[in-house]
């Protein structure tokens, strides 16, 4: 044997394949400022529309004059619903199964609601024209309260469902009332409720605020009136649904509409439904015959395109007085905004809020959500997480603590007694759902072990006697997580989105000399897709990472899948991909034999080849079956190596992990210093950890976000108080504490690969520990609950509401 | 965020600026780094139809230290502040508080002159400028004259400088004592929820001359003089320190807004005013 052939461990390390922190592939173009964003695409005449928008939360739409904005110089056209309506697309259907107008029609219901869209020879005619537009209106009574929208004498939002008691989701209840969805068992857990030895009940409001991509909506759409083909290029999360989507509005079969994603710079959510600037712009496109470009403007983007969580979530939880849980019993009141567009699988109108047992075994327990119409901008979309998990998550890690509390228990203490065993695995949870895998006691004590936590108990101890003392003013808090993710939407019998089945996709083509091409249903926002698809595929078929292009977003050319969010990409189309790298080495199979003169089952596979069987000196690797699979006659095999794979996963995959947050808060400026933040994922198998580790430390900076300040706030008239960055809270490098990453392993069973999906886990798990620590810094002093997000003004009132103002 | 459209002038020395003003009156107004006037016509909330651009005119420009004699020109940048070793040599406070601006990116272009004139209550140099005692150097077609920066300002973007004058300068002398610039934000690029500029001299353990100002507790700077004479002729111990942190407290008006409510506001301020004093003292 030659000395200088590579050995099997520098052959494995050579195709960068599973588990190597393969440097991203994307970043060459990113950080030279050479990506190719929506916003960089220029077409010859091409127009820009913008749009009126309302200074209302609500209020009719008396009269619209466009007569001045007509005359401003470059100015072509002024779109009302006056106009669409004879198409039809004055409104249009939400992903929810309500319908959303497009432009106001005879009324607006949040502030910032798009009224009329002006087109123009440049962007800033258009925002000329925009100021020229004369809206006449009739200010209506606001509610911005969901509870106080269920009054009777509310005022009524939904003019155009007045008397339709029936929704996409059962019966509405009232006129602002849009489903209530239920799971579990309603009279069993008012049982348990009822004869449990400790009940603790708590209202939970995770409150309202956005994804807020460095990068905002927008599209351009180009009509080409020779050839009927209508091309949208946008910020789309998921490229398919929204060609289908597309189609089956404008009548415009689907082979004529090409919709491509190109970079995206960050979505988190915000880029999965449909908006009024898409259809705004296509319709502008398809009138003029021209270009139209439509991008959204930082303050567009916060107060109009889809927001995220806002739910009121009451929990009972019943326990002994040892502490094992019995019974959970939650009723949430989701204020969706003026229109229903959250963005969940049709079947799931609150989104998988019923995984909110979180990691716990719980026997009984029961869920009820009433979605609700108020005067806000619609959306509740997943931020970072799977439909609604971060707002489950919070909620049970809150209740925990609530129940330690009633308990007079340690907090980590009282989770470890409650914590689904390995051995149950599968687990039927009280909610529905079957959790695939989970050794949550061997990561909570590799937690707990890491960051010390008896001596931070000791600590936190002296630190409160201090206190009192006079000593300091600064108090220590420990916030403990420890969360269960559901993501990888999802199995086709249960999950749709509009009757679109939530499989996905990778098509794959070998070239002859050994290096492929793939191509996905999903489309990456940053996550790193070109990069991790292509080790997934190497480990299968034995080509370096680096021979392979990943490919997605244009649905010309990509395989029909449903797109990247909730953390569905590797579940679902990184099952496909390893699903059709199977099938390529199936079909590699057959030639490796027939060229190794041998029966198929004679050879193995081993990393990049196939070997005759005890004779290892006698192989093809998958660069020569390439080649041979283009350019030599074989019988009964046709030419070309190329397979697709459409997954519908079995299930969904549960991640889960352990987050600890040592946090130093000043009692009297409110303010606060994370000393430690210890985060352990499980995300099943470990594609890249590097990628696995910057994902972790970017959505911890979304948690840490959303947990200490960032808000889209409203004042009593609707008026949004936090439109631009100087108030929405995005933390800089100096806000940003360091962060220990950590793992351990529990692969899925059922995934090709084992892998669960990481990107969403530190948003998730990461809310509640920043949340926790802020409320265990108080415990001592009698804090039971105080909402979110924790900036100095609310944390310096929990204080003074403590009396520790003096 | 687009603005609306307007005529961009750009004089090459403060007669010709000065020219394009007194022609267009209302109509025109200068712009320095135009950190804080760009994103209010973006906004639309200034709708401004002659833009006088001050970036070509030398004689606005530099930072000069002779002996204890400081002037900024009013076009030179938070950044060359920053980056002025005489400055941090003779007027280390205004090193220090220049670092607690915005970020990096906007400091290379917001300028001191803009930061002063703008009269935005949450700008940090008005405060810090009383607190120096410093004096603003205004000209207009009409001739130069002086303002105390203590009397400068008149309420929210209110001041004392005419619509046809330009702010040429800042003059001050180097402080003597301990020093301190106290600033509570929310996050790197915001504005103080409260502020303040603490200069505390003191000889043989007494407490000789004390200046005291504060930024965004009020819709003006405010400078305490009762909070100095607090102070003054004090051995700086607790008790002083209390009458100082009540005086200063007493003078401030703060209003709600998203960082918090009033009663907050007060509490924080009296917390950021007691440690700026405290290690103004602990540097005197
Ligand atoms: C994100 C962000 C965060 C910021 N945070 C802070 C902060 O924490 N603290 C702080 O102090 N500032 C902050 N600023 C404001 C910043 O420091 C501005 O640069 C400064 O307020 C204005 O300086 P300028 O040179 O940019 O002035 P410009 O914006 O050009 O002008 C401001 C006003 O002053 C007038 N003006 C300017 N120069 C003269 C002159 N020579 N004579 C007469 N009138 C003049 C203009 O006509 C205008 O009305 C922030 C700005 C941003 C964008």
């Amino acid at each position: 044997m030659n000395d200088m052939a590579p050995s099997r461990e520098e052959r494995i390390e050579g195709l960068k394949g599973l588990g190597s922190s393969r440097k991203r592939v994307e970043d060459a173009r990113f950080t030279q400022g050479k990506g190719n964003y929506v916003d960089d695409i220029k077409l010859p005449g091409m127009l820009f529309g913008d749009f009126v928008r309302s200074p209302f939360a609500h209020a009719r739409v008396k009269a619209i004059n466009t007569e001045a904005a007509m005359s401003v110089p470059g100015v072509l056209a002024v779109l009302t619903a006056k106009d669409l309506e004879p198409l039809g697309l004055h409104w249009m259907p939400t992903l929810a199964g309500d319908k959303q107008m497009v432009l106001a029609d005879g009324k607006v219901l949040f502030q910032g609601q798009e009224v009329a869209y002006v087109v123009a020879t440049d962007r800033y005619a258009a925002a000329d024209g925009c100021e020229a537009v004369e809206v006449e209106y009739e200010e209506l009574p606001v509610v911005v309260d969901p509870f106080k929208a269920l009054e009777d004498d509310a005022p009524v939002l939904r003019e155009d469902l007045e008397g339709k008691m029936e929704g996409a989701h059962g019966p509405r209840k009232h006129h602002n009332h849009i489903f209530t969805w239920e799971a579990g068992e309603k009279e069993a857990t008012e049982q348990v409720l009822g004869s449990a030895e400790v009940v603790a009940e708590e209202m939970v409001y995770y409150h309202r605020t956005h994804p807020c991509p460095l990068e905002p909506c927008g599209c351009v759409a180009s009509m080409d009136k020779v050839n009927g083909k209508l091309t949208i290029w946008g910020t789309f999360q998921a490229p398919h649904a929204i060609r289908t989507v597309v189609s089956l509005i404008s009548g415009i079969e689907e082979h004529n509409i090409r919709v491509i994603s190109p970079d995206i710079g960050g979505g988190f959510g915000n880029k999965v439904g449909a908006y009024p600037g898409y259809i705004c712009s296509a319709v502008a496109s398809i009138v003029t015959g021209k270009p139209v470009k439509w991008i959204e403007d930082r303050m567009d983007n916060l107060m109009t395109t889809a927001f995220a969580r806002d739910y009121w979530m009451k929990g009972k939880i019943a326990a002994t007085k040892e502490g094992k849980i019995t019974g959970l019993w939650c009723h949430t009141t989701a204020d969706h905004g003026g229109f229903d567009a959250c963005a969940d699988p049709t079947k799931f109108p609150a989104g998988f809020m019923n995984i909110c047992t979180g990691s716990y075994d719980i026997p009984t327990a029961y869920l009820a959500v009433d979605g609700v119409y108020t005067n806000k901008a619609p959306g509740g979309v997943a931020y970072r997480c799977s439909f609604r998990v971060t707002e489950a998550a919070y909620f049970i890690e809150r209740m925990i603590e609530v129940l330690a509390i009633e308990l007079g228990m340690d907090a980590a203490e009282l989770r470890r007694i409650n914590f689904i065993k390995k051995e149950q695995f599968p687990y039927q949870s009280a909610l529905g759902w079957e959790y695939d895998s989970g050794d949550y006691h061997t990561a909570w004590d590799k937690a707990l072990d890491a960051v010390g936590y008896d001596e931070l108990r000791k600590e936190q101890a002296e630190r409160v006697e201090a206190f009192k003392r006079g000593e300091t003013r600064k108090l220590l808090g420990i916030g403990l997580t420890h969360f269960t993710e559901i993501v990888g939407a999802g199995p086709v019998k249960n999950c749709d989105i509009l009757g679109l089945g939530m499989f996905d996709s990778c098509e794959i083509r070998i070239h002859p000399t050994g290096s492929a091409i793939a191509r996905l249903g999903t489309i990456s926002q940053g996550q790193g897709h070109a990069t991790t698809f292509a080790q997934i595929l190497a480990s299968e078929i034995g080509l370096p990472a680096d021979s392979i292009t990943v490919e997605e977003g244009d649905t010309d050319t990509a395989p029909y899948g449903l797109g990247t969010y909730g953390s569905r990409s590797t579940p679902v189309a990184g099952a496909a991909t390893a699903m059709a790298g199977r099938k390529i080495r199936a079909k590699a199979q057959m030639i490796a034999a027939y060229l190794l003169e041998v029966h198929d089952d004679d050879v193995e596979w081993d990393v990049d080849r196939f070997v005759v069987k005890g004779n290892p000196e006698r192989f093809k690797t998958m660069k020569e079956i390439a080649f041979a699979s283009y350019n030599q006659a074989i019988p009964g095999i046709e030419p070309g190596l190329e397979a697709v794979s459409y997954y519908d996963p079995p299930n969904m995959t549960y991640p889960f992990g352990a987050y600890i947050c040592v946090m130093e808060i000043d009692v009297d400026t409110g303010t606060h210093e994370i000393r430690q933040f210890y985060a352990l994922d499980d995300c099943g198998t470990r594609i890249n950890p590097m990628i696995i580790e910057g994902q972790v430390h970017g959505g911890l900076t979304e948690a840490l976000a959303i947990a200490m300040g960032q808000e889209i706030a409203y004042d009593e008239m609707g008026n949004v108080k936090t439109g631009t960055l100087m108030d929405f809270f995005i933390p800089t490098a100096w806000e940003t504490p360091n962060y220990t990453t950590d793992y351990t392993t529990t692969p899925s069973p059922h995934h090709p690969i084992g892998a669960k999906g990481v990107g969403e886990s530190p948003n998730v798990g990461g809310v509640p520990a920043f949340s926790n620590a802020v409320h265990d810094a108080f415990r001592a002093f009698g804090l039971r609950q105080s909402h979110m997000p924790h900036d100095h003004w609310r944390i310096w009132k929990i204080a003074n509401s403590l009396g520790l103002h003096g | 965020m687009i603005p609306a459209s307007f005529e961009y002038h750009r004089p090459a020395d403060i007669s010709a600026a000065l020219a394009i003003l007194d022609e267009y009156g209302d109509d025109a107004r200068v712009i320095a780094g135009g950190h804080s006037l760009i994103p209010m016509m973006k906004l639309r909330m200034a709708d401004i139809e002659h833009l006088i651009d001050l970036q070509d005119i030398g004689e606005l420009k530099g930072i000069f230290v002779e002996g204890t004699k400081v002037t900024i020109g009013a076009m030179a940048t938070q950044h060359e502040l920053i980056d002025n070793g005489d400055i941090a040599r003779v007027a280390p406070i205004l090193h220090e508080a220049a670092l607690q601006i915005a970020d990096p990116q906007v400091r290379y272009m917001g300028t001191v002159g803009g930061n002063v004139a703008n009269g935005d209550p949450g700008n940090d140099m008005p405060g810090l400028m009383q607190c120096l005692g410093a004096t603003f150097h205004l000209v207009g077609s009409g001739g130069t004259r002086d303002v105390a920066a203590r009397d400068y300002y008149e309420a929210a973007y209110m001041t004392d400088r005419e619509d046809d004058e330009i702010l040429t300068a800042i003059s001050f002398n180097a402080p003597e004592g301990g020093f301190a610039y106290e600033k509570q934000k929310r996050k790197i690029g915001d504005y103080a929820t409260a502020a303040c500029a603490a200069i505390v001299k003191i000889d043989g353990g007494i407490c000789t001359a004390a200046s005291i100002a504060m930024t965004n507790l009020s819709d003006t700077p405010i400078f305490s003089a009762e909070a100095g004479a607090a102070l003054e002729g004090t051995a700086c111990d607790a008790t002083a320190i209390d009458a100082a942190v009540a005086a200063a407290t007493g003078a401030i008006d703060p209003t709600e807004d998203n960082r918090g409510p009033v009663d907050f506001k007060m509490h924080v301020a009296g917390t950021i005013i007691r440690r700026a004093i405290e290690r103004a003292v602990s540097r005197a």
